[in-house]
């Protein structure tokens, strides 16, 4: 569960079925169980118009269970970036109408969400629910490199190596959390590094 | 006390009669300074002064608001509305000083949409000639689709399909022409926003429709000033300022609280802006809710009211004013 801290920082919520013309989900790994349980509240015929998209996680699971819906269409990927040719080109052919559910990593949460965004899709109208992972995108202040699943506190950026205190601060524009310098003064201060977002 | 806004004393610079219905009253600032700065979507409350009696009435400036020497507003006759529009339509002449509020915007365009669709209805116009103007001079994308009653009364169809052409889509009620809503909802490209002002019910209509289809309710914005309806008269206790009121079958419960010199916040007095929202101390009666601000819960709750446009009928009303 994710705790409200500071204002940018994320928060999600349990996916619920909405009113629309279609339905776009977009889950990883144990996301896929959020959709199922929507699937016990949603109104008959509601996959008929729904495309599921899903990134399985390292153990492959929940896949039969997805397909078991019966959506419209079903598309796996095997990463984020591997769907996002496909996931644009969606957006960039859809009416209003479209509902837009995700469910599963932050990481999934934000990178799908920032996409949506570029496609005019206002961020308070998506569904989201957090799912799996607490994993971070995080964001180097000083060099602006990503590192993916930061899971640490402090975390080394993959970039430029400073030791970086992962902040909740977090940008929707590039889907991460600000990572910043925990030993600018001294660098020889090395403080102990711990499990922070398993 | 009007929140935020202070008062622009304009002058009366020009009345131009738009049709049977609709004058159009143009008014620049005494001082001959240029006016404030608004966005396509605002409106200025305009003080009428009537004998012993000031109305106050939200009106949408139509003017681009790439022009602020002047600011324009177009008035629709009401001849049995509370007397606010007759008043403009025969009272008020050019040369005449008038003062007017700061602009307000409770109905502006998100600029983060892709593309906007509009939807007006009869007098409902009038935002959208500032939006359009708004629009298209920043290139932006919109599609204007106004109802009207005749092809006479449609007021500024002329002028709007001479400026944009195939982006404005006329239907005449008299011709049977209607909207093909659920069509239209359903074809505009993810990013869309909804804009819908005209009579409450085709605002309620199209929220309706554009819910179900699946617009997020954060794309669709409406406005519509509701005038305060007038009805049976009643008695008002205001608990802070220890005086009790009587409102007059023709004034509004904000008139009246006015009218004892108590100065409540104010910006639209259309029952949209929630300014004036007051807390009810205790009542025995029923409320006579007109407002949209206010949700349905806090309507049968007893608890709110919001005395621009919302009336009571009963034995007594107490209120934290």
């Amino acid at each position: 569960m994710v705790a409200k801290s500071i204002i940018s920082r994320p928060v999600y919520g349990t996916l619920s079925p909405q009113p629309g013309k279609h339905h776009l989900f977009i889950a990883d790994a144990e996301g896929a169980l959020a959709i199922a349980e929507i699937a016990e509240r949603a109104p008959p015929g509601f996959f008929d118009d729904s495309e599921i998209v899903f990134i399985p996680g390292p153990d492959g699971k929940h896949i039969a269970a997805l397909e078991a819906l019966k959506p419209a269409q079903f598309h796996q990927a095997p990463s984020f970036a591997s769907l996002l040719p496909r996931l644009r080109q969606t957006l960039a052919n859809a009416h209003m109408g479209l509902r837009l559910y995700l469910s599963g990593t932050e990481g999934l949460i934000g990178q799908a969400m920032q996409v949506a965004l570029e496609a005019g899709i206002d961020h308070t109208s998506i569904q989201t629910e957090h799912r799996g992972s607490l994993a971070r995108r995080m964001q180097c202040v000083h060099c602006k490199g990503i590192t993916e699943n930061v899971t640490t506190q402090p975390a080394t950026c993959a970039h430029c190596g400073l030791l970086l205190l992962v902040r909740d601060h977090y940008s929707r524009r590039i889907a991460a959390f600000q990572g910043v310098c925990i030993n600018a003064e001294d660098r020889s201060e090395i403080p102990p590094m711990e499990e922070a977002f398993p | 006390m009007s929140t935020g806004t202070t008062k622009l004393d304009v002058v009366v610079s020009d009345v131009v009669p738009v049709n049977d219905l609709v004058t159009r009253f143009h008014f620049r600032r005494r001082d001959g300074e240029l006016l404030p700065t608004f966005s396509g979507g605002a409106h200025v409350v305009v003080e009428m002064r009537d004998g012993e009696r000031t109305r106050l009435n939200p009106y949408s400036l139509m003017g681009s608001p790439l022009d602020t020497r002047e600011y324009t507003i177009s008035v629709r006759r009401d001849d049995v509305g509370r007397g606010g529009s007759l008043f403009m339509h025969r009272n008020v002449r050019p040369g005449l000083e008038m003062v007017v509020s700061y602009p307000v915007n409770l109905f502006s365009l998100d600029r983060r949409a892709r593309k906007h669709l509009m939807l007006a209805g009869g007098i409902g116009i009038t935002p959208f000639m500032a939006q359009t103007a708004q629009l298209a001079a920043e290139g932006g994308n919109f599609e204007l689709h106004y109802t009207c009653r005749t092809a006479s009364l449609g007021t500024y169809a002329d002028v709007l399909r001479e400026r944009y052409d195939r982006r404005v889509r006329l239907y005449h009620d008299d011709l049977d022409e209607r909207i093909e809503l659920d069509r239209l909802l359903s074809t505009q490209p993810l990013g869309t926003h909804l804009y819908v002002c005209g009579p409450a019910g085709m605002i309620n209509w199209v929220r309706d429709r554009a819910a179900s289809l699946g617009w997020p309710a954060e794309t669709v914005h409406f406005e519509h000033f509701a005038a305060p309806q007038p009805g049976l008269p009643f008695d008002v206790t205001l608990a802070v300022s220890g005086k009790t009121i009587r409102v007059d079958e023709q004034q509004s419960l904000l008139e009246a609280i006015e009218a004892a010199g108590v100065d409540p916040p104010y910006l639209c007095r259309g029952g949209v802006c929630g300014q004036c929202e007051t807390n009810v101390v205790s009542y025995d009666g029923k409320f006579i809710h007109n407002d949209h601000w206010l949700s349905e819960e806090d309507h049968r709750s007893g608890c709110k009211i919001m005395p621009c446009v919302s009336r009571f009928e009963g034995r007594s009303l107490v209120l934290e004013r």
